[in-house]
């Protein structure tokens, strides 16, 4: 029985996924239909109650929240694969501290333009055109000061690629891709070169070929 | 040399502070005044270049996301804040996720709305607080119905999880005057009851006054 990742499609779930890719452990997919409002039928709802994804199934255990999950698998299966928690205590803490500032502070702007600029028109909805404007605002003020921390590191918890920098992929893959806004990360030299390499990690094109 | 952690007076720094006392780890508090601007005076960006509270400084080391390295570091003493095992752990983590995405946004919502619009001299948004009061309801439906399975969020077992929920709720229950939307929940009345009367929450508020007394 491997784990079970649901709402491939997604980026939220792509996170999951190329955790699990880094650290080699096996794994299949369910589909989940965001469009089609399949995330709110009482048979998702019992595995997460918020309605949300992703969430796992390995074996009896269920898990949601794809920052839960991401640590959990880290954790686990510390031994294998990629180390993506550093190496001392401090370390960890410093990928801690990054993936805070991921969920609390790059997340949400960049999430506001996912919703508006890729999914208003799915939904039958127009686009909130000042919303998109204030969200990029604050988008950019982070991406300063990525630029300047990337300036002094090669990535973001330290010179080690971590469970930081993986947060980062699936929504800023959108942002230079369907939402045409590459020149936010080309215009800051040490973000453009840390986005090169770890969006050209294998593991995240392997997600890009089979999602 | 002792842990420093700055902004005490404030919610979040309360997160990091009641699970130092916790972990019977000692520390030193600075403050930070957040009406006077002062998060984003040069010093303070130098430590949080996000202009937020809280941040810690460990000799050398500065962090700002704090909770889990000490509750990691020191697991050996104090309260056992991760749970036992490495499951237990993944759960912990997964309702620390909920309350930073699904309860931290709209109650903080309302922190801002109905306890600092006044002191930043702005009228307050009566539709926000509405939206907020709306999402925080659902998302205290979703706890109810686990609480009624299990004692706390993670399981039969205080963690960081619970911890985190505790200065904002404060809050919620104080100065917002909403109290009912814990009591009129069962099983989130008996939680928030147990958790809020933890000696070291009330340690917390012995030695740190909120800007509301």
């Amino acid at each position: 029985m491997v784990v079970k990742v649901y709402g491939p499609a997604y980026a939220s779930p792509k996170r999951v996924i190329v955790c699990l890719i880094e650290k080699q452990i096996e794994f299949e997919t369910a589909p989940v239909d965001l469009i089609k409002g399949e995330h709110r039928n009482p048979e998702y709802l019992k595995l997460q109650p918020f309605g949300a994804l992703p969430v796992i199934q390995d074996g009896d255990f269920t898990l949601y929240e794809s920052r839960a999950i991401i640590r959990y698998y880290a954790e686990k299966y510390r031994s294998q694969g990629t180390e993506l928690l550093g190496k001392t205590i401090e370390e960890r803490g410093l990928v801690e501290q990054w993936l805070e500032v991921e969920a609390h502070n790059y997340h949400p702007p960049i999430y506001e333009m996912t919703v508006q600029l890729l999914f208003a028109s799915k939904l039958g909805l127009s686009v909130d055109e000042k919303l998109v404007k204030k969200s990029e605002e604050k988008l950019g003020k982070v991406l300063d000061v990525y630029e300047e921390r990337l300036s002094k590191s090669n990535y973001l918890a330290g010179d080690f690629f971590s469970l930081a920098d993986l947060s980062h992929l699936p929504f800023t893959q959108y942002l230079v891709g369907p939402m045409e806004k590459e020149y936010m990360i080309r215009d800051r030299k040490h973000v453009s070169a840390w986005w090169d390499d770890i969006s050209n990690r294998p593991s995240w094109k392997k997600v890009l070929e089979l999602y």
